[in-house]
């Protein structure tokens, strides 16, 4: 009775859309891994497989289970990651995995899921209130835990999903200027690489005293202002001097690239330039699905995993590219749909979390692949390559079907 | 607003990445090229030149193999270095110095460890080659010349330039051409059409298949065979004659048009433009701009034709009617004209008519012909023109049409010519009257008096001199088929041929008669000056002949000019009449002229010159390298039996 009601209320169009994308991931895995002789598109089918029986141990727990679970789901994975310093794996300078067998897992993939499944918790306590500086602080720690334990790995792909968090915390709540100072801390540091300091500074004060004058704040607020002036000054000078002095070099060279102020298209800036070349080769059909040529001559380096899309690009065309974006935004606007229309504010901030990570992942690595953002190792959710990824993408989405679906019940 | 700000984010963001996308796939067009030169290799397929025969068959130009070897410095292992050099000739030095070469153009590239070897270099080395991996090699087909003569027909081939690789898609960089000659003229068939094949390329520019499977690739052509009009044995002989001297020999079959053979000397083996040494050699032919040897004189130079032009100022004055044969005139060592100038004629008897002017080739007689021409109309300028279309309708002051791609227009003067140099007017016969004798405005090249000689035999038509016989699919132009008849009546052929018959019997070449052969042709002198250390110096006269033979049905029409020869007689004379009766006996019965004519060198003449000559004959053009070219070339040549037997097959 009790599954018959789970395949009842299923939202069916959230999981016709994830078919999809893994089906058509697959197949572009398969076109990439022609040229490399290696059997990466036979892993990914077992993988696939594998998903599987996963989803369905997902959505047979309880639907109670999440939520009453969420803080031991959470402090395992914390535990997980900080058994990375004494037990991972590095690959390619990263410590991120552990080794079982000839198989390796990454622990930070599911951390997302267990992280939005805390907060959700925390946030769903009848007594928060986000408006309290206290409770912005224990909400900002739940997610800065995991960042702090991933970033050291390094991997800062993974650590830049938990920003999107941010958006969750304001739809929850928290006060706007949040946002709002995120959003001008992330301008002015673009700004400050494309421009000297001194114009970024300029630019600040000419912002702050227009709306100053405009919004009348009189004098009492003119401390304000002032306050604002400096800090903005003090920040715009220290990024100058971290990105010049404690930016490493590749660091570096990943933002100028991206900012057009230098070309090196044989060595850093290879792999933006090889996988722009091939997009922009596929025209509006592409050249049809294993006959893209930059991929089987293996051109674009890490093309399985993060530069997947390229192969979407070359093989599909325009026409393709349309697609599978529409498929991913369908998802996401789809999952914020069914957030929205939850009972409880524990699914509701879940949901949001995962169309949160979700939509981080996708935009930060299509971004990467196209050129309008730096070179950061984020992988496209459902089609890239890897075991842990599609897993910990898809235990994300599936505690939140099993969560909608079981809404009824909660009546 | 709460709500809002997720999902218009997402909205915000996806359509940026999709204008982005747009700009890439769509808009932006270099991607796409870049793309392509990225992986798509072309390998092209280049088919075997097509063979040059002679008019009899003879085989005068092949293709050779010749054998790159090849490296992959990465692939190289450790091998008996020694043993290795040793099969290729090279010293361990210059076998450490080229793979450190290539490992700095690439280590998993190939490149050219050791170029252009030929059969019997390559020889020793094939049959152990598989002991050395990293090491593999490229055959290619260069030309193979079984003749040691006739460079200036052949002309050469060459890399082509990039002007011609801009204009025509057909060439890449790097790619062959025949230049000069008919290598050049006949280019497109020659070559044939090369095949392409797409490889797929991976990012270490590995090839790793074909593109597509094949469904762009196109199979080479090969191509085709030419037989030239071009006599070999004639043709060697004529050079043979021609060493040590300057000049051309041109000679045709007046039935037909076709040319028996093209001298120019100095010349050069065609052979030593062929592998190794090519560029060396060429540079110093191209280099030696006294002798010229690159400069085809037969086609190229241009003289004014002296005496044999007074054939047709008789023949105009025939077709004119201001003479006939019996017209005479009187002669004594010149004549008088104008206001007190005078025209020198050298000794014989005073009372000339046609046929005895013809062969005493006596000034007067036509001098005064040409002015009757003139004065016939009242108008010089008319006249002028008239006489002028007379001449042009013989192919003269004209390019030609043949099928070589050097040429000169001559010079025929009319009415416009002397309006230039006499802005004023006031210009008359007696003004123009050197033209009678072939001299004044008129300057002709070697082919033109040929092509004369030829429409004289024919007693006034020709048809344009070609060098194309047969083509092995191909019909020769129909041009080289198409009669030019002249403006002379074919009545006025006959006194004129006579007299030109009598040249040798009585006349300027008594003593160049061939028992048996009556062969008809005048003797020409040419006057010409050089700037020796800024002063203008009269040289010896340029020695030319004209002759067609025999009288009744010729066979064969020839002009010879040899530089700085003297007096028609002296040289080209022999020559012409040496040709002929080589051409229609194939044996030369007057042994003493031709050891004469083949022992006379002009370079003492052509040292007042200036100029390298001497050291240019002794490197390009030893007689050795015509009696006996295996010893003059630098490279051995091996037959290669097995290209041709395919070719046949397809």
């Amino acid at each position: 009775m009790k599954n018959q009601s789970v395949s009842n209320n299923i939202d069916w169009i959230s999981i016709v859309i994830y078919t999809l994308l893994v089906i058509l991931g697959w197949l572009n895995i398969y076109s990439s891994s022609l040229s490399s002789m290696e059997d990466t598109y036979q892993k990914q089918l077992i993988f696939i497989v594998l998903t599987i029986p996963l989803i369905f141990v997902v959505l047979s727990v309880d639907g109670k289970f999440y939520e009453k679970y969420a803080s031991i789901i959470f402090i395992i994975s914390l535990l997980s990651l900080v058994g990375l310093f004494a037990f991972g794996k590095t690959i390619a300078g990263q410590r991120c995995w552990y080794a079982i067998g000839s198989f390796t897992l990454q622990p930070s993939e599911f951390a997302k899921a267990a992280t939005s499944l805390a907060l959700a918790k925390y946030l769903s306590d009848t007594q928060i209130n986000l408006k309290e500086v206290s409770r912005q602080w224990q909400a900002l720690a739940i997610i800065l835990l995991p960042v702090m334990l991933i970033l050291p790995q390094p991997d800062p792909g993974s650590a830049l999903i938990y920003s999107i968090f941010i958006i969750v915390l304001y739809r929850e709540g928290l006060p706007a200027w949040y946002v709002v100072t995120g959003f001008v801390t992330v301008l002015l540091f673009i700004l400050t690489l494309v421009l000297e300091p001194q114009y970024v500074i300029l630019i600040g004060l000419a912002v702050l005293v227009i709306v100053h004058f405009k919004s009348r704040l009189g004098d009492r607020n003119i401390v304000l202002s002032s306050i604002l002036f400096a800090l903005i000054t003090a920040f715009v000078f220290s990024v100058d001097y971290v990105f010049d002095n404690l930016f490493k070099q590749h660091h570096r060279d990943r933002f100028n690239i991206l900012l057009g102020k230098t070309v090196d298209m044989k060595g850093i800036g290879y792999n933006t330039n090889q996988s722009e070349i091939a997009i922009g080769s596929g025209g509006w059909i592409g050249k049809g699905f294993l006959e893209g040529t930059q991929t089987k001559g293996g051109f674009v380096p890490e093309q399985h995993t993060d530069y997947i899309f390229t192969t979407v690009g070359e093989e599909w065309g325009f026409a393709g590219s349309l697609v599978v974006i529409a498929l991913f935004a369908g998802l996401f606007l789809r999952i914020i749909y069914l957030a929205e229309r939850q009972k409880t504010k524990f699914s509701r901030v879940y949901g949001y979390c995962v169309a949160g990570i979700l939509f981080t992942h996708f935009f930060v690595n299509i971004a990467m692949v196209v050129g309008i953002f730096p070179t950061i190792g984020v992988p496209l959710p459902f089609f890239s390559y890897g075991g842990s990824g599609l897993w910990g993408f898809t235990i994300l989405l599936f505690i939140f079907i099993k969560m909608d679906a079981n809404k009824v019940n909660e009546w | 607003m709460r709500k809002v700000l997720l999902p218009s984010l997402i909205i915000i963001a996806t359509s940026l990445l999709l204008i982005r996308i747009f700009y890439l796939q769509v808009v932006d067009d270099t991607l796409k090229l870049k793309s392509e030169n990225n992986a798509i290799k072309k390998k092209y397929e280049y088919p075997e030149r097509g063979y040059i025969y002679d008019r009899k068959g003879k085989l005068l130009v092949a293709n050779q193999a010749s054998y790159d070897i090849m490296v992959i410095p990465r692939e190289v292992k450790k091998t008996d270095t020694l043993e290795f050099c040793q099969l290729l000739n090279i010293t361990k030095e210059d076998f450490i110095q080229k793979i450190a070469k290539a490992k700095v153009y690439s280590p998993r590239l190939p490149s050219v460890f050791l170029s252009q070897l030929n059969k019997s270099e390559f020889a020793a080395f094939q049959e152990k080659i598989r002991k050395y991996e990293g090491f593999y090699f490229q055959k290619r087909s260069l030309r193979d010349y079984e003749v040691g003569f006739g460079a200036n027909i052949f002309g050469f081939i060459t890399q082509v330039n990039e002007r011609l690789v801009a204009k025509n898609p057909y060439y890449n960089s790097g790619d062959l051409i025949g230049q000069q000659g008919v290598e050049q003229s006949y280019e497109d068939l020659l070559r044939g059409v090369k095949g392409v094949k797409y490889v797929q390329k991976d990012k270490y520019n590995r090839e790793i298949g074909s593109y597509k499977d094949g469904k762009y690739d196109t199979i080479a052509v090969q191509g085709e065979d030419i037989n030239l009009t071009i006599d070999a044995e004639l043709q060697k002989y004529g050079e043979e004659l021609m060493l040590n001297k300057r000049g051309g020999i041109v000679a045709i079959e007046p039935s037909s048009g076709e040319i028996l053979a093209l001298v120019t000397a100095p010349s050069y083996d065609p052979g030593i433009l062929v592998g190794r040494q090519r560029s060396k050699n060429y540079t110093e032919l191209y280099r030696d701009s006294i002798a010229k040897p690159l400069y085809d004189r037969g086609l190229l130079a241009e003289y004014p034709p002296g005496s044999p032009f007074k054939i047709l100022t008789g023949l105009i004055g025939l077709q004119e009617g201001v003479i006939n044969e019996q017209t005479t005139f009187y002669c004594n060592h010149g004549f008088s004209y104008g206001r007190g100038r005078f025209m020198k004629c050298h000794a014989h008897p005073p009372a000339q008519q046609l046929h005895n002017g013809i062969y005493n080739s006596c000034n007067t007689y036509f001098a005064q012909a040409f002015m009757l021409t003139i004065n016939k109309y009242n108008n010089p300028a008319k006249a002028v023109d008239i006489w002028s279309n007379h001449v042009k309708s013989f192919g003269l002051g004209q390019f030609m049409g043949y099928d070589l791609p050097t040429g000169k227009r001559g010079k025929i003067p009319d009415s416009k010519t002397y309006k230039k140099i006499y802005p004023n007017g006031g210009w008359r016969s007696t003004t123009i009257v050197s033209n009678a004798i072939g001299q004044g405005e008129i300057v002709m090249t070697p082919i033109q008096l040929a092509n004369m000689m030829a429409t004289i035999a024919n007693e006034g038509y020709y048809y344009t001199p070609h060098i194309i016989k047969k083509i092995e699919e191909h019909k020769i132009d129909e041009k080289f088929t198409t009669k030019h008849v002249t403006t002379i009546d074919k009545k006025h052929f006959k006194p004129i041929i006579s007299g030109l018959s009598d040249v040798f019997n009585l006349g300027t070449a008594r003593a160049l008669k061939v028992e048996g052969i009556d062969i008809c042709g005048k003797t020409g002198t040419a006057e010409n000056f050089a700037k020796i250390g800024g002063k203008r110096v009269q040289l010896k006269d340029h020695s030319i002949f004209v002759a067609f033979a025999p009288k009744d049905n010729p066979k064969i029409a020839i002009a010879v000019m040899v530089e700085n020869g003297g007096f028609g007689a002296a040289i080209a004379g022999p020559i012409a009449s040496l040709m002929i009766e080589k051409y229609l006996r194939q044996k030369i019965t007057r042994i003493d002229l031709e050891k004469k004519i083949l022992a006379t060198s002009l370079q003492s003449e052509y040292a007042k010159l200036g100029g390298l000559s001497a050291k240019v004959k002794a490197q390009m053009r030893i007689r050795d390298s015509i009696l006996n070219k295996k010893i003059a070339i630098p490279v051995v040549k091996v037959k290669i039996d097995t290209t041709k037997e395919k070719k046949q097959a397809i």
